[in-house]
């Protein structure tokens, strides 16, 4: 038996090149709209979790808080691929997914305070946006525990006859759950139209991906091997590459109803959490600083859209001004918001007993007294 | 009326759904070409194919998971548990997930799946596969669970489960499928939450769910055959939701009740039932409400000791004469 070594540091990729990858096929023919619209999005993301950030710190968010930032152009890159049967379930960090695929603002913001307004009434909160007619199925707080759910999608897809696929995404630290490598086996063994999107930030948690997980040294992606599924490294910094990467595997869900595991690469900023008190412990400022400045993927996609006169410095400007309006609007918004009424505690709990009139079933389904 | 057993009763249920409705599934462990670890499937594959009869792997958390993110797009899985002892390690999926997704979303997703199986003792197969988890599912909003005692009411319920928009998780009992009971040939469904008098009777009512109901049926008869008492015997059916006005009506008249399950004691569907009635029928109580539950320890394996640590119905007319 021979002993392998486990990789004692993730593999980081190459530098991105944003000119060379704008000019790989599934970006190529890209209009300044789209182009455009893919920094519109990054930056709202980053100005929405910003805010939600000083809104927390003044104690108006309960609970946790997990930000995006540092890691927008996945979710952006991701949506702008969805069709109308593709979709997407991720875990808490789903702020940005759920911006990404065209949820407001303002029902953002309102569910991390808790009120009516909120997109799920103020029950779910920031670890639980969901928006079903927008493909977005959440939005979920148990490690791994939406991937089972991801893979579910994708039958659905398969089994109503449709050509999509479902984007299952989950952090470095959901990789050793059971629930995703039993997931993982099912979507290999029935050829499900699954798409596993591991967003590597190098931290579960606290936990550095050095220590806490043994895989191949190719990556966490390459796990895929076992299964028999097809799988890629993409770095995380270039929303071209990213585009690029899971262009591919929506093209092996719809036309071959094959799933694939990618690994994308990337860092977030701000602690797992913002209680994470001791984000700076378990690395090095330097680290931070180093991602800030040289792959930080709204900055590299800035100076690509400038560098290349498809963005003017106004235009940039006019971008940047207007995400930063619409989080303060959003921020009055829910704040404004009236929070929802004791009487909705049990509303949304049974689909029967918020359709009264439709419901089949008798007897109690409460029971407060 | 013909004849049916119990587990053909759930079969003709689980036929008609997947004639009825293109989006019904049936998935499980060896559900398919095995037909079914309790043949309850058996011969379904023939009938209907693969697509709408899928063996799954030995995957609980992953395969049940599957099924209620496919619920959320309209596909109606009935997802097959071999025992609903296996439940656990699918535990995050059929909580955290199927009973709290609606809530969490604000009502914009619904999760129509059944998950059902055996939950009984009884069987001599030890502490992890004899589970009774009901009252741990009933403790969960969002949640139905019912546990059908005979052919009838199995496939009415299943049916009903079946068209269910929220989750309903269906506890059969393995000593229960070669039962056989009157099954009438023209479709019917029974509405979950409604609980059924198995036996009428004027001098004590005893409350009963799944397994437990035949114990209560023998005891009723001892009690009439040998003491000239008359049990009023109460199945449950459904736990939840749950069907107090039978319940409350039958102590109103008898004036006295005596609850027998297979929980434990601690917690168990009774001790809720037990509340029930001191809440909204006090007055008419003419002695304190006895309980028969399984004895408070995992399940023995000991064949000989094992009975001894289910209900009985020894100890139901035991219960019954100590508040005659």
């Amino acid at each position: 038996m021979s002993a392998k070594t486990t990789p004692k540091k993730r593999v980081k990729p190459e530098s991105s090149n944003l000119a060379k990858e704008a000019k790989l096929p599934i970006n190529k023919d890209l209009s300044k709209d789209e182009l455009l619209g893919f920094y519109r999005d990054m930056v709202r993301i980053r100005r929405f979790e910003e805010r939600s950030l000083r809104v927390y710190q003044q104690g108006k968010i309960g609970g946790f808080l997990h930000l995006y930032i540092g890691q927008e152009s996945i979710a952006v890159g991701c949506a702008s691929l969805m069709g109308d049967h593709d979709h997407m379930i991720t875990a808490y960090r789903n702020h940005g997914h759920g911006l990404a695929v065209g949820m407001n603002m303002n029902e953002c913001m309102a569910e991390l305070l808790g009120k009516a307004t909120g997109c799920s009434k103020g029950k779910g909160g920031s670890m639980h946006y969901f928006a079903p007619d927008k493909n977005y199925w959440g939005g979920h707080g148990i490690v791994g525990g939406q991937i089972p759910l991801g893979v579910g999608l994708a039958y659905g897809v398969k089994y109503k006859g449709n050509i999509g696929s479902a984007m299952a995404f989950m952090g470095d630290g959901a990789i050793n759950q059971g629930a995703v490598h039993e997931a993982y086996n099912i979507a290999a063994l029935w050829d499900l139209p699954a798409i596993f999107i591991i967003e590597n930030n190098g931290y579960s948690m606290g936990t550095s991906q050095e220590r806490s997980s043994s895989h191949p040294k190719e990556g966490l992606a390459a796990r895929a091997e076992g299964y028999n599924m097809a799988w890629e490294n993409i770095n995380g910094e270039s929303i071209f590459a990213i585009r690029d990467g899971v262009g591919r595997a929506i093209k092996r869900a719809h036309e071959e109803s094959k799933p694939t595991i990618l690994e994308i690469h990337t860092y977030r900023y701000q602690g797992h959490s913002v209680a994470d008190a001791n984000a700076k412990k378990y690395r090095t400022k330097e680290e931070i600083d180093d991602y800030r400045k040289n792959h930080d993927p709204l900055n590299v996609y800035r100076l690509y859209l400038l560098d290349s006169k498809i963005m003017s410095e106004d235009e940039m400007k006019v971008i940047d001004s207007e995400a930063k309006q619409e989080a303060e609007v959003a921020a009055q918004f829910a704040d404004e918001s009236p929070f929802p009424p004791v009487e909705s505690i049990t509303e949304d709990v049974y689909w029967e007993a918020d359709n009264p009139d439709k419901r089949t079933s008798e007897g109690r389904l409460f029971f407060n007294d | 009326m013909p004849e049916i057993s119990y587990r053909q009763a759930i079969k003709d249920a689980l036929a008609e759904e997947i004639e009825r409705d293109e989006n019904v599934v049936i998935i499980g462990e060896e559900v398919a070409q095995y037909n079914g670890a309790y043949k309850v499937t058996e011969g379904l594959l023939e009938r209907y194919g693969p697509k709408r009869i899928v063996d799954a792997p030995i995957s609980e958390a992953g395969f049940i998971g599957m099924g209620i993110g496919a619920s959320m797009l309209g596909v109606r899985p009935v997802m097959e548990l071999m025992f609903w002892s296996f439940a656990y390690v699918a535990w995050d999926q059929m909580i955290n997930n199927a009973g709290c997704v609606r809530y969490m979303s604000g009502g914009l997703i619904n999760v129509p799946i059944v998950i059902r199986g055996p939950a009984n003792g009884g069987t001599n197969v030890g502490a992890t596969h004899s589970h009774t988890p009901e009252n741990l599912i009933a403790n969960m909003p969002g949640l139905k669970v019912v546990c059908p005692a005979t052919p009838y009411d199995a496939k009415g319920l299943m049916k009903a489960a079946i068209r269910d928009n929220d989750p309903v998780y269906v506890m059969e009992s393995t000593l229960l499928y070669g039962t056989t009971g009157e099954v009438p040939e023209e479709e019917y469904v029974i509405p979950l939450g409604k609980a059924d008098i198995k036996k009428e009777g004027t001098d004590v009512t005893i409350v009963c769910h799944g397994p437990s109901v035949p114990v209560a049926l023998t005891a009723a008869q001892v009690l009439e055959e040998e003491h000239n008492i008359s049990a009023e015997v109460v199945d449950l059916r459904s736990i939840r939701p749950l069907d107090e006005e039978t319940i409350l009506e039958s102590v109103k008249k008898t004036n006295r009740a005596v609850l027998v399950e297979e929980n434990r004691p601690f917690c168990g569907v009774d001790a809720q039932i037990a509340y029930t009635i001191q809440n909204k029928a006090f007055d008419y109580l003419d002695a304190p409400i006895q309980r028969i539950s399984t004895i408070d320890a995992p399940a023995i394996y000991s064949p000989a000791l094992e009975p001894e640590q289910l209900p009985k119905a020894s100890t139901v007319v035991e219960k019954v004469l100590g508040i005659m």
